[in-house]
């Protein structure tokens, strides 16, 4: 294990690496190694739930294992399956050999496809594990997950027990759709993330969208906040406030309130319904510039 | 590296506030926060009041409600019991001082209605039930028994069995996305397969199949049986007797301005000892209603032990709420992440002209998947079409 960071040096290396945390997120950073307890962060849809788990992988320099949950996600998909192919060629080619032989052959590691719950405890330095949209699994794999989350081992009935060579930091991500177990959320440590601020954004934006002024940023910021204090069907997320402040440079867009008719083709970016681009019509817009400029 | 017996102390105060202000905090956690008093995220309270959020909150209400208490305890400001203990919505300011006052001298009135209680002590009778009694004694409420008798009226029982059981035949035969072994099906089980192939020399003369595996849904019937309900309440009433006996999984509850359980009475086979039992458990039927504080109390004591992601919610109501602005929408979008559907009934839907403008009813509407009439066994029969695409 390598040395603690302390909470400074993982908001420092977060931001390093593109991710601008709050404070109390690098708090529970911290106290997931502390602790060694998952972390489970539930928020809107484009937060940046899932960036959280990249940027920690980037931060201790290890591999991110992302592990997809939809419901009906067994355990063949999850944790491990045999290469069946390879296993029906190596019968055909021992074809009259020993039975018990070919099983021992076939049943070994070489034939064994890991999935990432399986890659995840046997990798040699410890990964972020995460398992995203958590909710969307049904409750059996919850409940086995737990299990998994406790113990840290697999058990293969042709191959035997296998014990993690080394604990993954585990990063789980829930929209809500659907209400989670008391003893998943018991387990963890939670945390949620809302839209950030406008300070915080135009922080965003400026560590993710590179050659961006300032002034724009802060535009843009200001916008996408007046914008979610707006009635929409899908309030936009991070990933769409980087989209337009990609597409408002790539248009060479220096100031919001010189271009109104760019800036309102532009939102493409950020709303993503019928509704919603009906709601937020040129004259809409217009006031919001002028709120922002 | 130790931390002080007195530091442990308050550690020991401040678990015991949360789990006042209804966190669930465990000897696990309680271990782990003194962990976090011994590091150096112990030095300012801020670091230590973040920490202790990511440790302690379980989900985003806990989490909006934290900093509030955490502050209350530790820099003592506010009252001890910042929130109180209860199904309602957390913060309603001006009430707050009132429940407490509530809480700490109960009056007269409360416990009268509590007296009668003990002698219909049974299963159902739970510290849940006793506490809506308390919040429902202050209501307008008929403090009568109500007579169920007529539920006991043998053919008009069959039908509402008959309408139950066509119910639970349709809803049944719900198929999962996780798979079985079978002898014939759409998928190879190829690990099976090998599996037999090995004792033919590796050729796959046995071929072993996959197919997905069937669960019957859950139903969970909440009916309310206040006065302006009093119509309904008896049709309602044999087909809950139904439900429970038809469906292998199934939970009712009555709601009026208080929530009772009603399963374990119903699940009496014998139509009058089961009337018996309701008319026990029953007592208040008829009254005003406060369906948002019900619904809420549901949530708070009942949603996890009884809702799955394969339940159907079935709330019996005409949406007249006497309760709080605000508590009965609240209550139902956190009732609509916990279960599969939610199927309101309103029997005043029948009625020509009737438009759900009231406040609880368009309140309740945006958390709803279906919205039907019912007003009789035929229109609940008529739900068979929609429960069959669940």
């Amino acid at each position: 294990m390598p040395p603690t960071l302390t909470r400074d040096e993982i908001a420092d290396r977060l931001a390093e690496v593109g991710y601008i945390a709050d404070p109390d997120l690098a708090t529970a950073l911290l106290l997931m190694d502390m602790l060694s307890r998952p972390l489970l962060i539930e928020g809107e849809a484009g937060v940046g739930k899932t960036e959280v788990a990249k940027a920690l992988a980037d931060v201790h320099a290890t591999n991110l294992i992302r592990l997809q949950c939809y419901e009906g996600l067994d355990q063949s998909a999850a944790l491990y399956e045999w290469n069946y192919q390879r296993q029906l060629l190596a019968i055909k080619a021992r074809e009259g050999g020993d039975a018990d032989e070919i099983e021992a052959a076939i049943f070994s590691e070489r034939y064994l496809l890991a999935r990432p719950l399986l890659a995840a405890i046997r990798q040699d330095t410890s990964p972020v594990l995460l398992i995203d949209e958590i909710d969307r699994a049904d409750q059996e794999f919850e409940a086995f997950l737990l299990e998994l989350l406790s113990d840290f081992q697999v058990s293969i009935p042709e191959l035997g027990t296998i014990v993690a060579r080394t604990v993954p930091r585990v990063v789980l991500t829930s929209n809500g759709t659907r209400e989670l177990s008391d003893a998943l959320r018991r387990r963890c440590l939670y945390h949620h993330l809302d839209y950030p601020t406008p300070d915080r954004e135009v922080r965003i934006i400026l560590t993710r969208v590179p050659g961006i002024a300032v002034s724009l940023a802060r535009q843009v910021a200001g916008m996408l906040a007046a914008l979610r204090r707006e009635e929409l069907a899908k309030v936009p997320g991070v990933a769409e406030t980087l989209d337009w402040a990609r597409a408002l440079l790539g248009f060479g867009v220096a100031d919001l309130g010189n271009d109104p008719a760019t800036v309102f083709e532009t939102l493409t970016c950020v709303l993503k319904t019928h509704e919603d681009r009906a709601r937020i019509s040129r004259e809409v817009t217009e006031r919001l510039i002028a709120q922002v400029s | 590296m130790d931390v002080g017996a007195r530091v442990l102390a308050r550690l020991a105060g401040f678990t015991a506030t949360l789990r006042d202000n209804g966190f669930t905090v465990g000897l696990a956690e309680a271990g782990d926060a003194a962990r976090i008093l011994a590091s150096p995220l112990a030095a300012r309270p801020i670091w230590l009041g973040q920490a202790f959020r990511a440790l302690f909150c379980s989900d985003a209400d806990e989490w909006r409600r934290f900093d509030e208490v955490f502050a209350a305890y530790w820099f003592e400001r506010g009252v001890r019991r910042v929130t109180k203990l209860s199904g309602t919505a957390p913060r309603e300011g001006p009430r707050t001082l009132r429940q407490i006052a509530e809480a700490g001298a109960p009056t007269g009135e409360p416990q009268a209605a509590d007296a009668p209680r003990d002698r219909g002590d049974d299963g159902a009778d739970n510290p849940a039930d006793r506490r809506g009694r308390r919040e429902g004694a202050s209501r307008a409420e008929a403090l009568s028994r109500t007579d169920f008798r007529h539920i006991a009226d043998p053919d008009a029982l069959a039908a509402a069995h008959d309408a139950a059981a066509r119910l639970a035949e349709v809803l049944r035969t719900r198929r999962t996305r996780r798979v079985r072994v079978a002898t014939a099906g759409r998928r190879l089980d190829m690990r099976r397969t090998i599996r037999a192939s090995i004792a033919r020399g590796g050729t796959p003369l046995d071929l072993i199949w996959r197919q997905r595996r069937t669960r019957p849904l859950k139903l969970v019937v909440l009916l309310d049986a206040s006065g302006s309900m009093s119509l309904y309440t008896a049709v309602f009433t044999r087909f809950i007797h139904g439900v429970i006996h038809c469906f292998r999984e199934s939970e009712a509850f009555l709601f009026h301005t208080r929530l009772v359980q009603i399963s374990d009475a119903m699940r009496e086979r014998h139509p009058q000892r089961a009337v018996d039992r309701l008319s026990l458990l029953a007592e208040g039927v008829g009254g005003g209603t406060r369906i948002g504080a019900c619904l809420a109390q549901f949530n708070r004591w009942h949603a996890t032990r009884v809702l799955t992601s394969r339940t159907v919610l079935m709330i019996v109501s005409d949406g007249y709420d006497t309760g709080e602005p605000g508590a009965l929408g609240a209550a139902m979008s956190a009732l609509r992440r916990r279960c599969r559907r939610i199927v309101w009934l309103n029997p005043m839907l029948g009625w020509p002209g009737y438009e759900p403008v009231a406040r609880g009813m368009a309140e309740a509407l945006p958390h709803i998947d279906l919205f039907a009439p019912a007003h009789n066994l035929e229109s609940l029969i008529r739900l068979e079409g929609y429960l069959e695409k669940l």
